[in-house]
């Protein structure tokens, strides 16, 4: 098995073309990217003003829970069978899975800015945006963010049922290989998603480095310290 | 005019009545301390005051103006607020956090961090403190901060809810000390709301106690209000120790200090008669001499019984009973502004002077 996995990576065959490893990777990349940005725009808005009116939070937990349940590869095909038009269901099928985390994320991450200083805040005479914007977003970062990472680990994995729809992407080399029972290309496939699902999320490690603020780093090392202490 | 509630009810949709129509007038330039048990209203009346909370019915004018007229967002950039944890930015720096006000209003980046600085020195804390992040603050500090950031918009009222509650007893009378010290400096109209009917007459000047229900059940000085509680629950809220505390508001002019003698450390005392006082060479109490100890050589200060407590010339008659009581020769050590022994006081004496006192406590 080890052999055959060795194997493949090393046929210069597999590295060229439009079923190479680069071009796969790219249309891979292509699929998560897409459907981040467009779950992104639409679930970090609504998540913002539920976390932030602290309206329609049930609601918003148990459609959640609800989107969740949605298996994706059925939906997929389902979407397939409705548009019949393998991007716009692959497209759809992926954000829909990629909603709930950024969205329980951005809610969470806003529900749990200390109340003392959304109170501080709104005392001090800070209209809701302004309070919104230079106060709870900046504190809630690291767990809207978390919420992305989630988001992009899931979309990563799922990504291949774009394959089963006829597209490209990572899932070819598992669907193509367990077709003509090469084992060796079905675990190449695998291998390379997870590998993916490594990078983008140290990518996303440094982006949350570089974003989150100073004193929220502090404020959280602090709290750490106070629970092990 | 400072501030005025008129009729002020503010009730619960699920019928938890929390004021109930509370008429109350706070006087410019004092401190106004509303107290009383949880669930009597007294934070709901402060939110009422820069309309985080919004009353049922009544109305609330200050510097006679009614706060409705008002936009809710510049109301209360006008009106200084500290909290209980203090409810510093964690993303900010110290000085980015007391320039809050100031930002919001407009003022220009570099004066309101100037503003800043300046008002960390107001609220006693170092320089250096204003790069710092509120996470690597101890409680007390970030309390200072919180109310160097209230006094950044430089209004004239400041609202204060449980501000020094979660600070350690220690820490706490240092920021009491320090809010008196700033008051007497500034003249704000502040309101401050605690549970705790020590912290009420330590600094109020005018003490209003609310009842469970949301019902003034009183209103006057810290003095009216602990020798003539209105009813039982005024009694009991005030507690056991009223007539002591009492003290704290009477005047001790009357009371006869009497020489003491004295030995002084580092001297070789002569005679053994009666209890002596022995100061150092600055004229500062040190410790007594028990009757009949006989000295061999220099007086060191290892061989002195401890002291009790000192009383400051001046002070209420608190402090003077407290001395008398806490002395081991039950003589109370009287010293002068600088901490110089003058004499001594006996127990009997400030009795004496209290059951004589024309306020007398209990009356």
């Amino acid at each position: 098995m080890i052999g055959e996995i060795i194997d493949w990576f090393t046929n210069s065959a597999n590295w060229q073309g439009e079923d190479g490893v680069p071009t796969r990777v790219l249309q891979h990349l292509g699929y998560v990217l897409l459907s981040l940005v467009i779950a992104t725009v639409i679930a970090v808005p609504i998540g913002l003003y539920v976390g932030h009116t602290g309206r329609g939070g049930v609601l918003l937990v148990g459609s959640g829970n609800v989107i969740r349940a949605l298996p994706t590869l059925g939906l997929v095909t389902f979407l397939f069978l409705l548009f019949t038009d393998s991007d716009i269901a692959a497209i759809i099928g992926l954000v829909v899975l990629a909603i709930p985390p950024i969205l329980a994320g951005t809610y969470a991450g806003l529900q749990a800015v200390d109340r003392s200083v959304v109170d501080a805040a709104e005392g001090m005479g800070m209209r809701g945006g302004q309070r919104l914007w230079q106060i709870e977003v900046p504190i809630a970062l690291p767990i809207v963010l978390g919420g992305v990472r989630n988001a992009v680990l899931q979309l990563v994995a799922t990504a291949a049922v774009a394959a089963y729809v006829g597209l490209g992407g990572l899932g070819r080399y598992l669907l193509d290989g367990l077709a003509i029972l090469d084992y060796g290309e079905v675990a190449a496939g695998a291998i390379l998603t997870a590998l993916l699902a490594i990078v983008l999320d140290l990518v996303l490690a440094t982006v949350q480095r570089a974003l989150v603020p100073r004193g929220v780093r502090l404020a959280e090392a602090g709290a750490k310290k106070e629970v092990s202490a | 005019m400072g501030i005025e509630f008129r009729g002020i009810t503010k009730k619960y949709p699920d019928g938890t009545v929390a004021v109930d129509d509370l008429n109350l007038t706070i006087e410019d330039g004092t401190i106004t301390v509303l107290v009383g048990p949880s669930g009597c209203g007294k934070t709901t009346s402060l939110r009422m005051i820069n309309r985080m909370v919004e009353p049922t019915s009544g109305s609330i004018l200050l510097e006679g103006e009614d706060i409705r007229d008002s936009d809710a967002a510049l109301l209360r950039r006008g009106i200084g607020y500290v909290i209980q944890h203090a409810g510093l930015f964690p993303h900010r720096t110290v000085l980015s956090n007391i320039a809050t006000v100031p930002l919001l209003s407009g003022w220009d980046k570099n004066k309101a961090k100037k503003r800043a600085a300046e008002l960390l020195e107001v609220v006693g804390l170092p320089a250096e403190v204003g790069k710092r992040y509120p996470a690597q603050l101890s409680g007390g500090q970030q309390q200072r901060v919180g109310v160097a950031r209230a006094l950044a918009a430089d209004s004239p009222v400041l609202l204060m809810d449980e501000p020094f509650s979660a600070v350690d007893p220690v820490v706490r009378e240092g920021l009491q000390d320090e809010l008196l010290r700033l008051q007497s400096q500034l003249g704000k109209t502040i309101v401050f709301v605690t549970h705790d009917i020590d912290e009420a007459v330590r600094l109020g000047d005018r003490v209003a106690v609310l009842r469970v229900g949301g019902k003034l059940a009183q209103y006057g000085t810290p003095a009216e209000v602990l020798r003539q509680p209105v009813d039982d629950f005024v009694a009991g809220f005030v507690g056991k120790d009223r007539g002591y505390r009492g003290l704290s508001f009477l005047a001790a002019d009357d009371v006869l200090v009497e020489d003491v003698p004295t030995v002084r450390v580092g001297s070789k005392p002569e005679g053994s008669d009666g209890w002596r006082l022995a100061v150092n060479d600055a004229g500062e109490p040190r410790g007594w001499l028990a009757p009949g100890s006989v000295v061999d050589g220099e007086l060191v200060e290892g061989e002195l019984l401890a002291g009790g407590s000192l009383y400051q010339q001046g002070t209420p008659i608190r402090g003077a009973l407290d001395a008398a009581l806490s002395s081991p020769a039950s003589l109370g050590v009287v010293v002068d502004a600088d901490g110089k022994a003058i004499g001594v006081v006996t127990a009997r004496q400030v009795l004496d002077v209290i059951e004589n006192h024309p306020e007398g406590v209990a009356r």
